[in-house]
């Protein structure tokens, strides 16, 4: 498998875009070729809303900030320095990159629907800003001479030429993303953000990328929207239904979809305007109706939008034989015990020192100190509530320490946010397994590749498959996430760890949930990484599986270390049997 | 002398804050309702102000209610027209994407609400605009231009500018009796438990359907009584919506969205914000800067605000 999925979209893009001129060509009425030229526009504005929110799954209401930039960008530059738009709009084009960095980065912090909330803002704002610096009503002079350097042509039909080529590129930047890393990794942020920064995906860094080259593409069609309709007014580029209509050909087409924008924007935009000229000019608001009705009746009936449903239509639902059957085997690929197990190092190779985090009154984690050594199996003990999970959250920088330090091979890891722990070799499993529902199990894995591997696909993909087949999982990597049982889901996320090559492996409650079958097969998954050398931390509160695979244990009760030794002290230690069984059974534990 | 002008200037548009921020506080409390008691981001609750404003004026000038108190009628029908209108809106369309269907699905539906809601809003909007024109209109009454006068001592003088004072005392008292209707009464509680848990309240044998319905119903009626108060001095057109969405979600943020109380002086504070501006901006400004204190409350403090902003791991 490669990362890229679909056949090159050049194809495709091309031979539509043909059509299209070809289409537009055989219409002579000026009104509706007025309006395939504004369908491109929106197209892109579709685009650009789907880069950055359908592939995230941020939802943005302000992407009218991006496009009004580009409009005035193109206008003023026109209007103050003779700027013709052939360079306007590549400059409307870096002015909204350079607005999407501003608006992207305070507003990241931001998560769900505070995110969209603030969004909408940033556009109305700049409506009345621009009010008040006087550009009411700004206008692209119009040039008797040399008109095509400006951009202005005599025939109508130019102008969707024009439009094509800017959407054919747009299509194609989309097209980059929807099948590269950038896409996959936007959708794993999506699914689940806390796996995705887990698995050494640097969240920030994506959300990033994807506004400016959302922001770009948003400027770029707001700069061709003022050529086309020559006058530029705030309420026109940065108003409401800007940044709707941007979501509604996204959302009506089909989210996170290549062709789905496109699609909205060619089924909505002429259906509105032909409804507005056919019920007389003189009613405005018929543009807003339509929209409105259509994304209502979107979310009731089509949420995924039309795209997938033509797709599916034509090609057949996906999904193969293995998506529905229940009954998976797993071959673990068995232990060979003829190699035997290298001696665990004195080396230390994770150095926890007096880490202590504390929420409100409530001492979670107070003061514990140990050390992994390289190659060691490590079992944290302890009963429900005594810390191990906000143990592992310190470690690996979901949650931030009072006071301490962890030292993985000489670096402090107090301070680093989870992708930039997982960057440094230290991978975790989750108590409640977080998959990437939508993806494939393949694709799920791939991700944890990444890491590693922060330039090469096809590597990335081959550790993916080594990662599965150390687990046993090889055989349906095509299956969906979402219909593995929990077996086959901790299975999957450990493989998803396992592909970064971590050099240090936390494992959160693995067994939990497990059936006693179930146990077993995950055991010898465990046994087989610890005889491959790995380092281990295993987070379980039931002893008898832990002395199975454990070298060591690290007994925590209230959030502190009660004991550190081998199993077979430690279980015998009347601090540790309090802890787990109260003092009253204390006597009969003696015996 | 020029230092008691200041004065008299700063303490009129603290007037003048008060007055038009306690309707703010109104309409904030009905868009905290629909937050609070069904956990739902409504993006329409700006059209329902709008179509109190339109059912107040129809009312008003059908009935040839231009009288001092025709407004304050006019805006409790319209509290009622809208309510039914919640009603119904939740029935249709809402209630497929919130409530009891939307328990431990991705977001908790947030995302599918926002933009149904966004849908809806561009529907009332637009189709206002069609059936009301896009002039401007007012609920002229005796007391729209004129002031009641405040004397503070011989140089200052304040003036309470009448349909505005109404406006206050109308709004503070809706807003008691919505609180106590939600917290002393036995529907009031249903519908607070239902949505505190809604699987939970489910299984008490609440309906939870319905008591969001209500819920719905209420929280747009209360805030088109706000826009039926403020037609009596406002003028207003179909796109009102918009500007008094980012003033109302303003408030509720700034106040903690799920507080009644908290909403209501949340909108109390964007109204005083609002006034105290106009001292030292230009006109265009001043509802830029209604975006950006918006801006910087939700970027600064938006933890009390929807509740839970931490995901646990």
């Amino acid at each position: 498998m490669k990362l890229d999925q679909q056949p090159s979209q050049v194809k495709a893009i091309l031979l539509l875009s043909v059509a299209y001129l070809a289409a537009a060509y055989l219409i002579n009425d000026k009104y509706y070729q007025l309006i395939l030229t504004v369908v491109p526009i929106w197209a892109m504005m579709g685009i650009a809303w789907n880069i950055f929110s359908g592939y995230s799954g941020l939802v943005s209401f302000g992407h009218a900030a991006f496009f009004g930039i580009g409009a005035y960008t193109v206008a003023l530059a026109m209007i103050q320095w003779q700027l013709s738009p052939w360079l306007g709009i590549p400059l409307g084009t870096l002015a909204g990159v350079v607005a999407a960095v501003l608006v992207g980065y305070p507003t990241f912090r931001l998560r769900g629907v505070y995110f969209s909330l603030a969004m909408l803002a940033y556009p109305l704002t700049l409506l009345y800003v621009f009010e008040w610096l006087g550009y009411q009503e700004v206008a692209i002079p119009m040039k008797r001479e040399n008109g095509p350097w400006y951009m202005q042509f005599q025939e109508q039909y130019s102008y969707i030429v024009v439009g094509i080529l800017f959407l054919a590129i747009s299509i194609y930047v989309a097209s980059r993303i929807h099948s590269s890393r950038f896409g996959l990794s936007l959708t794993a942020i999506k699914q689940n953000e806390a796996a995705a920064e887990g698995a050494g995906i640097d969240s920030a860094l994506w959300k990033l990328k994807a506004i400016m080259v959302s922001g770009a593409v948003a400027a770029a069609a707001g700069g061709y929207y003022a050529v086309v309709l020559i006058v530029v007014t705030p309420p026109s580029v940065f108003g409401m239904l800007a940044s709707a209509q941007a979501m509604i050909m996204a959302l009506f087409g089909g989210v996170a979809t290549l062709w789905g924008p496109v699609l909205g924007a060619l089924v909505l935009i002429p259906l509105s305007e032909i409804l507005h000229a056919e019920l007389g000019n003189e009613i405005h608001g018929i543009h807003g109706v339509v929209f409105g009705v259509a994304i209502i009746a979107m979310i009731l009936y089509a949420p995924e939008g039309i795209f997938p449903r033509i797709r599916d239509a034509i090609v057949g639902r996906k999904g193969g034989a293995d998506a529905g059957d229940s009954r998976r085997i797993i071959h673990v690929p068995p232990v060979d015990e003829a190699v035997t197990r290298p001696a665990v190092s004195q080396d230390i190779a994770l150095k926890v020192s007096h880490l202590s985090r504390s929420f409100g009154g409530l001492k979670a984690v107070s003061d514990v100190s140990f050390d992994v050594y390289r190659g060691e199996v490590l079992g944290i003990i302890g009963p429900n509530g005594a810390g191990k999970t906000t143990l592992f959250n310190l470690l690996n920088g979901f949650i931030s320490a009072n006071e301490g330090s962890v030292q993985f091979q000489g670096k402090e890891l107090v301070g680093l946010k989870p992708n930039q722990v997982c960057r440094e070799g230290v991978g975790r499993t989750f108590q409640v397994v977080r998959p990437f529902p939508r993806l494939s199990v393949m694709q799920n894995v791939v991700v944890g590749a990444f890491v590693s591997q922060p330039d090469n696909d096809e590597l990335a993909v081959s550790q993916a498959r080594e990662a599965l087949e150390r687990v046993g999982m090889l055989e349906h990597a095509n299956v969906v996430a979402g219909s593995l049982n929990s077996l086959e889901l901790r299975l999957m996320e450990l493989a998803r760890v396992l592909a970064g090559k971590p050099k240090l492996l936390l494992m959160d409650e693995t067994l939990a949930g497990l059936g006693a079958e179930e146990v077993e097969t995950m055991l010898a998954v465990i046994r087989r990484l610890a005889n491959e050398g790995q380092t281990i931390v295993i987070i379980e509160h039931t002893m008898q599986a832990m002395v199975r695979i454990a070298d060591r244990f690290v007994v925590l009760d209230h959030g502190s270390v009660l004991a550190v030794g081998k199993p077979m002290e430690v279980t015998k230690d009347p601090l540790v049997i309090e802890a787990y069984l109260g003092k009253k059974w204390m006597d009969h534990a003696k015996h | 002398m020029s230092s008691l002008v200041i004065i008299e200037n700063i303490l009129q548009a603290v007037v003048a804050g008060l007055l038009i921020g306690s309707v703010y506080g109104l309409m904030c409390v009905g868009l905290g309702l629909i937050f609070g008691l069904m956990r739902v981001i409504n993006f329409a609750q700006g059209e329902f102000l709008m179509l109190g404003m339109y059912v107040t004026f129809y009312f008003c000038t059908a009935l040839g209610l231009n009288t001092a108190l025709g407004p304050i009628l006019g805006s409790m029908i319209s509290g009622l027209v809208v309510f039914v209108l919640g009603l119904a809106m939740h029935k249709m369309l809402l209630a497929k994407s919130t409530g009891i269907r939307v328990v431990g699905t991705e977001g908790e539906g947030h995302y599918p609400q926002l933009i149904l809601t966004l849908g809806i809003s561009l529907v009332l909007a637009n189709g206002a605009l069609i059936l009301f024109g896009n002039i401007s209109k007012t609920v002229r009454t005796p007391f729209s231009a004129t002031a009641w006068e405040l004397a503070l001592g011989s140089d200052v003088m304040l003036f309470f500018n009448k349909a505005r004072t109404l406006a206050l005392v109308v709004s503070v008292l809706v807003a008691i009796a919505v609180y106590l209707f939600v917290h002393r009464t036995r529907l009031g509680k249903s519908l607070r438990a239902a949505a505190d848990n809604a699987s939970a309240a489910t299984y008490m044998g609440i309906d939870v359907e319905k008591a969001h319905r209500i819920s719905f119903g209420l929280g747009a009626g209360v805030t088109a009584v706000a826009g039926g108060l403020i037609a009596s001095y406002y003028p207003f057109q179909p796109y009102i919506g918009l500007d008094f969405v980012v003033i109302m979600y303003a408030g509720v943020v700034l106040g903690g969205l799920g507080s009644m109380i908290g909403a209501f002086w949340g909108g109390l504070m964007i109204g005083l914000i609002q006034q105290l501006s106009t001292l030292f901006l230009p006109l265009q400004l001043q509802n830029a800067m209604i975006f950006v204190v918006f801006l910087l409350i939700i970027l600064f403090r938006p933890q009390g605000l929807f509740g839970k902003n931490v995901e646990r791991v």
